[in-house]
């Protein structure tokens, strides 16, 4: 990326170094400055460390008390509960966040992507100027207000009211529209920068063909900058699978496997949260459950990450 | 074949001719796209009205100055999660300047990239980034609360773990503040005989103090608006007390804010309207700060 950076620091380290014969005072010190800074970039190496190893001790705890058939195949979440009723299939889990971050990629990537090409390729300067400090003030808005919103406001007056629904209190609609709503700036941002980096030799050349302005749109721009639309898509997924608050508050709490999206359900996220409220005690089950949750949360989201990095470095590759 | 029928030839190759059909799609999409932005611009604008709508009415200064009350709505206040959420801002501040500006000077201005550490760090702080917050929080409850460090629910403990959760976005917009410096003034200031660091200290902070504090406070405002995190481990809810020291119980607007939305007196409900009010105008001020930064210290090379 910063290539002039390090032609710049390696060509003058060799430089100096070539022209002082023993270490001077000042030389350690410069190495003793370098060893400060290294110290700290460690810093998030041990923080992404501790995570994974806080993780994985309470992770084989778990399944030193559950099999792990048990907990992949199971489907019945009910951990918290006493003897007979107690239950350990993680699929309910996954399936309340897959659903409801499929209910919010519904809305936020047709909203997201036409607003990105409307931005990229339409928009006459002044529209821009107005709507892309919108879209920032959207990212800035903490998640805890769109889940007030979506609980005081979503349910009861738009869903209720307005279209007669005959939503739970707690239910996956609201919840996922309004973490589809979060979602949106995540998209419009980075798709409208994978889109305005296609050159405009390629729109020039398909204005030259005869293509109108959608179809140049559509059908040169928008190919063209695939991977990196795709990389807007998936870091939207990932953090809509990450989000907590919205669904805590208007989601509701129950783990199951259904389809009725008027019903409460609970994600990998809320649960942790639900859970974890400080005064759980170390090493019961209750504790050991949020780090498996988590666990399985943070390997889907490091997955989805790995992808979306991928595919940016990609089309950087391609038109840089 | 003349010109004309080689480019119409080429033409119907590549794209159809512009009948009605295509015009009307073209069309079509333009209404679509301007309903899109229509749409967001109305979420945002429904969710501002419907918050000042709710929480205006219970906005006073006695509000602002009085603690929660589990019982009586009308004397339930926003003190002590106003203070959390300046004393979280603090240490936040505090730990992720010197961490997030060193890490970026770092891997700027001496890592080498053929490295296979150095490329580490970087591929970490990008998945560090995508990192849910609730799995922070996870990570301030067994490291930090309990376990090696052994805080207890306390505000070092939610500094900390706020402070890691914001450290990756830090370093990334240090990082391209730095970049942004031209390698002519790094040239120049080392071809006069300066030591790398002093070019670092003299030359290259200086020339990208805009951006880092521009980064620094939208790494903040992001900082004071988590929820997660702080239930994680364990924020006390509605405590009748300011903390009075990096040891002291806490709690900060969101989760005051949350734990009014799960009351099931409306009132109390209102009053999460009125906390979010207050949470707003502090991201606002913060935000407005940044833009005057950017804007009067920015330099154009």
């Amino acid at each position: 990326m910063a290539d002039h950076s390090t032609a710049v620091s390696g060509g003058a380290t060799s430089g100096r170094t070539s022209l002082v014969r023993r270490p001077s005072r000042r030389s350690r010190a410069e190495a003793a400055i370098r060893l400060v800074l290294f110290a700290a970039a460690i810093v998030s190496v041990g923080t992404t460390l501790a995570i994974v190893f806080s993780l994985i001790r309470e992770t084989i705890a778990f399944f030193g008390d559950v099999p792990l058939g048990d907990f992949l195949l199971g489907t019945k979440w009910t951990p918290l509960l006493a003897g007979d009723q107690q239950s350990f299939g993680v699929l309910p889990l996954i399936w309340g966040t897959l659903y409801l971050t499929g209910i919010g990629l519904l809305v936020a990537v047709p909203i997201g992507l036409l607003s990105a090409i409307y931005l990229s390729e339409f928009a006459p300067r002044r529209v821009r100027k107005v709507v892309k400090p919108i879209l920032e003030i959207l990212a800035g808005v903490p998640t805890i207000v769109f889940g007030y919103f979506a609980l005081t406001f979503f349910t009861p007056e738009v869903l209720r009211n307005a279209l007669g629904l005959g939503v739970n209190q707690f239910n996956a609609l609201s919840a996922g529209i309004i973490l589809g709503v979060l979602v949106i700036p995540t998209i419009a941002s980075v798709a409208e920068d994978a889109l305005s980096s296609v050159p405009s030799s390629l729109r020039e050349g398909a204005a030259g063909l005869g293509a109108n302005k959608v179809q140049t749109a559509l059908r040169v721009v928008f190919p063209a900058a695939l991977s990196g639309v795709v990389a807007a898509l998936v870091l939207g997924a990932s953090r809509a699978v990450g989000e907590t608050v919205i669904i805590l508050i208007a989601g509701g709490q129950r783990a199951q496997l259904s389809l009725d999206p008027y019903e409460s359900y609970q994600s990998m996220a809320a649960f942790i949260a639900a859970t974890a409220r400080g005064d759980i005690p170390t090493g019961s089950i209750e504790y050991e459950t949020i780090f498996v949750v988590a666990m399985t949360l943070f390997l889907l989201t490091l997955a989805l990450n790995l992808i979306s990095i991928r595919l940016v470095r990609k089309y950087r590759q391609v038109y840089e | 074949m003349s010109g004309a029928q080689i480019a119409a030839r080429a033409s119907r190759a590549v794209i159809p001719r512009a009948d009605g059909r295509t015009r009307a799609f073209a069309g079509l999409f333009r209404g679509l796209m301007f309903g899109a932005v229509g749409l967001t611009i109305l979420a945002l604008a429904t969710l501002l009205y419907d918050i000042a709508h709710d929480g205006l009415r219970v906005l006073s200064l006695d509000f602002l100055t009085s603690f929660p009350s589990r019982i009586f709505p009308e004397n339930s206040g926003v003190e002590s999660a106003i203070w959390g959420t300046l004393y979280l801002m603090l240490i936040c501040a505090v730990v992720v300047v010197p961490l997030g500006v060193a890490t970026a000077v770092y891997l700027e201005e001496y890592a080498d990239r053929d490295k296979w550490w150095n490329r580490l760090i970087e591929v970490n702080i990008q998945n560090l980034a995508a990192v849910p917050s609730v799995v922070y929080g996870i990570l301030g409850l067994a490291f930090i609360v309990r376990g090696p460090l052994s805080v207890g629910r306390t505000l070092l403990a939610g500094g900390i773990t706020l402070s890691l959760l914001v450290l990756p976005v830090v370093i990334i917009v240090a990082r391209e503040a730095i970049r942004a410096v031209p390698p002519s003034i790094r040239e120049g200031s080392l071809a006069l005989g300066a030591t790398q660091w002093q070019t670092i200290w003299k030359q290259v902070l200086p020339g990208s103090i805009a951006g880092i504090a521009t980064g620094v406070i939208l790494a903040l405002s992001r900082a004071i608006g988590e929820t997660a995190p702080l239930l994680v481990i364990g924020a006390a809810v509605n405590p009748r007390f300011n903390p009075d020291g990096l040891g002291s119980a806490f709690t900060a607007l969101p989760i005051q804010i949350f734990a009014w939305t799960q009351d099931p007196n409306r009132e109390f409900v209102d009053l999460a309207a009125g906390a979010i009010i207050v949470l707003m105008v502090v991201l606002l001020l913060m935000n407005s700060v940044a833009i005057v930064l950017r804007n009067r210290y920015e330099q154009k090379w």
